[in-house]
């Protein structure tokens, strides 16, 4: 697979959200999945919009210059999204594949409950990222506020920096990567030991978003399976 | 000892219900969790009355006059509203909760009758889209199978914020009902007991809610209507800031609503009924000014025309209705049916330790009659299409008594019902339906006309 941010050869389909409406841009990445393949398209003045690139399902290459609102690239399919700027809460919320790098900061939320694909954010995120996450790879360069990997399902969070309090509460089968420090883990989190398989797979994921880190110095915090069935006696836990 | 001691008085307090509650607190150490409603004695639509036309109404004729039923919901921004032969939809109830063969029944029966299903936690199985011709699909805290796949084959979305028999709780789906489907569906382990959130993952306020509404309305491109279902608490409020959030349409759940499974402690003591639910509701859209552009559909105990009827007249633009959804296709019945024979099903009731009419374990997986199930076996008790004409017969009766009630009151459509068309036959029923106690002018809390 490619490196993410890969130049992409060809005339860029410049969309503007200056001059046009949500609607009509989001309209042209609702496009023919067949015509919009490879296609390089520019979203131009985001302006903090909120939905932007929403529910693509095409393999385009889509750069957002600037910061987004809420919900960038939600719902991806596909598709590999750039985001030159800081995005709002929800980024690439419940994405099913493709790609999403956010180049600056993630608000709350990043990466909710998506299925697959991977995001990439090369900032912090703030809280709940990663939050019921059902499969995908979210890779944070930076630091994660609080509760984060809540209630995650499936798929691995990556911490290149430090993991805010109540990280993982509530795990189900999510794995957890942090390298920096790890000020409180939620209920039923739990660290464990590196394995090998461990370490390959962080090396791919960091090798993948270009993150040049050592995956020795990570800390590897899965679910302690405590809570997956119902148990008065940790009534305050659940 | 004798049976009868004439000097035994049982304390109103601590009755024999209140001290097997604690005496089973006290064994088990952990809470009660069940399925279907509110048990209690409820104020409710039996409350009220028509004031049926005489020679101060002029009658439609009952077996040839037309009574419209038609009813379309989310006329303000979809370009794609939802347009319904009659104003009784079929609530969300999750595939997991509910089997596969229950979902395809029920998604017959709609079809047949014109009218919308709903999916539920847990997501679109193949079986229900395919059955239902208009289909309703939820986006709950959860997200449990929720992908944009569905999304682009759902006939509306439903932002669920809470349901009646649960408002501000999430749900518990036990182990034994997460079958390999269900688990896959859900993306969990088989056999854990799966915990439901009770807020979204991705959106916390009004605020909020008004952009994720957006961003569905986006990803649909604007074709299909967005609802948000409430549970019954402060429902003023919430209509309101569910119709500022630029909802198409309300679904506003009462405390009789059923659930699958959910604490007992909720189910009896939280939430309002759904008869000062749907008054309340109704009046936050007129004082708003959106009577007609958003629409409110009111769920919770609806069992018969006569309540479909009441809360229409009340300012429902439809109802929904799940537990008379699943008796009709034989929950509590004494038996279930093979190839057209009643097969007993007492001994499965007996062994959930209940008898058939007071069964509410929905929650163990072990439907005698094969309704809220996960088990193979169990499944095969409900045949789809057996059920779906139980289902059509029922949803056919519903809207019979409707129109016959509405023509009585002198209306040609079901929609023209209104408030002065009841009064209510207590105070608490007149207080809370704002209609005058039967025989007087009074609406408690309201100052009567000329005074």
């Amino acid at each position: 697979m490619a490196a993410i941010g890969a130049d992409v050869h060809g005339k860029a389909t410049v969309l503007d959200l200056a001059k046009q409406s949500l609607r009509e841009v989001n309209s042209v990445l609702h496009g023919d999945a067949a015509q919009l393949a490879s296609k390089h398209l520019l979203v131009l003045n985001p302006a903090g919009h909120h939905s932007v690139a929403v529910g693509m399902n095409a393999p385009a290459h889509v750069e957002i210059q600037g910061h987004a609102g809420y919900y960038a690239a939600g719902m991806n399919r596909q598709a590999e999204i750039t985001i030159h700027g800081n995005a709002g809460c929800g980024v690439a919320e419940n994405m099913m594949s493709g790609i999403v790098r956010v180049c600056g900061n993630a608000s709350t939320c990043a990466g909710a409950s998506a299925h697959g694909g991977l995001l990439v954010i090369d900032g912090d995120a703030s809280s709940r990222c990663g939050i019921s996450l059902k499969g995908a790879d979210i890779v944070v360069g930076g630091s994660v506020g609080h509760m984060s990997g809540f209630m995650a399902q499936a798929g691995r969070l990556v911490v290149c920096g430090d993991a805010g309090t109540g990280l993982g509460d509530s795990l189900y089968e999510a794995v957890i990567y942090v390298r920096g420090q790890l000020f409180e883990l939620g209920a039923d989190a739990q660290e464990e030991p590196m394995t090998d398989d461990d370490i390959r797979q962080l090396a791919d994921l960091l090798n993948r978003t270009q993150l040049k880190h050592d995956p020795q110095e990570f800390k590897r915090v899965a679910s302690a399976r405590t809570l997956y069935h119902w148990n008065a006696d940790a009534a305050q836990e659940y | 000892m004798p049976d009868n001691l004439p000097n035994l008085e049982e304390s109103a307090s601590y009755d024999r219900s209140v001290i097997s509650y604690i005496q089973l607190a006290a064994e088990r150490g952990v809470y009660d969790i069940r399925g279907l409603g509110a048990k209690r004695r409820l104020p409710s639509f039996d409350d009220l009355v028509f004031l049926t036309a005489s020679a101060s109404r002029y009658p439609l004729e009952g077996y040839r006059e037309k009574c419209e039923t038609r009813t379309v919901l989310g006329t303000s921004r979809a370009a794609r509203p939802i347009e319904l032969d009659i104003p009784i939809t079929i609530a969300g109830m999750s595939f997991g909760s509910l089997s596969a063969n229950t979902k395809e029944a029920i998604g017959r029966a709609a079809s047949q009758m014109g009218t919308s299903t709903t999916t539920g936690d847990g997501g679109m199985t193949p079986e229900e889209r395919q059955s239902s011709k208009i289909l309703v699909y939820q986006c709950l805290p959860s997200r449990y199978g929720f992908n944009p796949q569905d999304v682009a084959q759902a006939d509306a979305i439903e932002v669920v914020i809470g349901q009646g028999a649960k408002p501000g709780g999430g749900g518990m789906l036990l182990g034994q009902k997460i079958s390999p489907r269900v688990a896959g569906m859900r993306t969990l382990p088989e056999g854990i007991d799966q915990r439901s959130a009770c807020r979204h993952p991705d959106w916390t306020g009004p605020d909020d809610l008004t952009i994720k509404i957006e961003e569905l309305r986006e990803i649909t491109e604007w074709q299909i209507p967005i609802y948000v279902k409430i549970g019954a608490t402060r429902v003023k409020e919430d209509m309101k800031l569910a119709v500022k959030a630029g909802a198409d349409v309300v679904v506003v759940d009462g405390m009789q609503g059923g659930t699958a499974a959910t604490q007992q402690v909720f189910i009896e003591h939280a939430g309002i009924p759904t008869l000062p639910a749907v008054r309340l509701a109704a009046a936050a859209l007129d004082e708003m000014d959106v009577v007609g552009q958003v629409q409110l559909i009111i769920s919770g105990g609806v069992r018969s025309g006569a309540d479909v009827a009441k809360a229409l007249a009340l300012g429902a633009d439809a109802v929904s209705i799940g537990q008379g959804a699943l008796i009709a296709l034989g929950c509590n019945s004494p038996h279930w049916v093979d190839d057209g024979e009643n097969v007993d099903a007492t001994a499965d009731y007996n062994q959930l330790g209940v008898r058939p009419g007071y069964c509410h374990h929905c929650q163990s997986g072990l439907c005698p009659v094969g309704i809220t199930t996960q088990d193979e076996q169990l499944e095969k008790r409900l045949d789809p299409q057996w059920g779906a004409r139980r289902l059509k017969n029922y949803l056919q009766v519903m809207t019979m008594e409707l129109t016959t009630l509405a023509r009585a009151c002198g209306k040609s459509n079901v929609h023209h019902l209104e408030p002065e068309d009841l009064v209510a036959l207590t105070i608490e029923a007149a207080a809370m339906a704002k209609v005058p106690l039967a025989g007087t002018d009074w609406i408690p809390g309201e100052q009567i006309r000329g005074e």
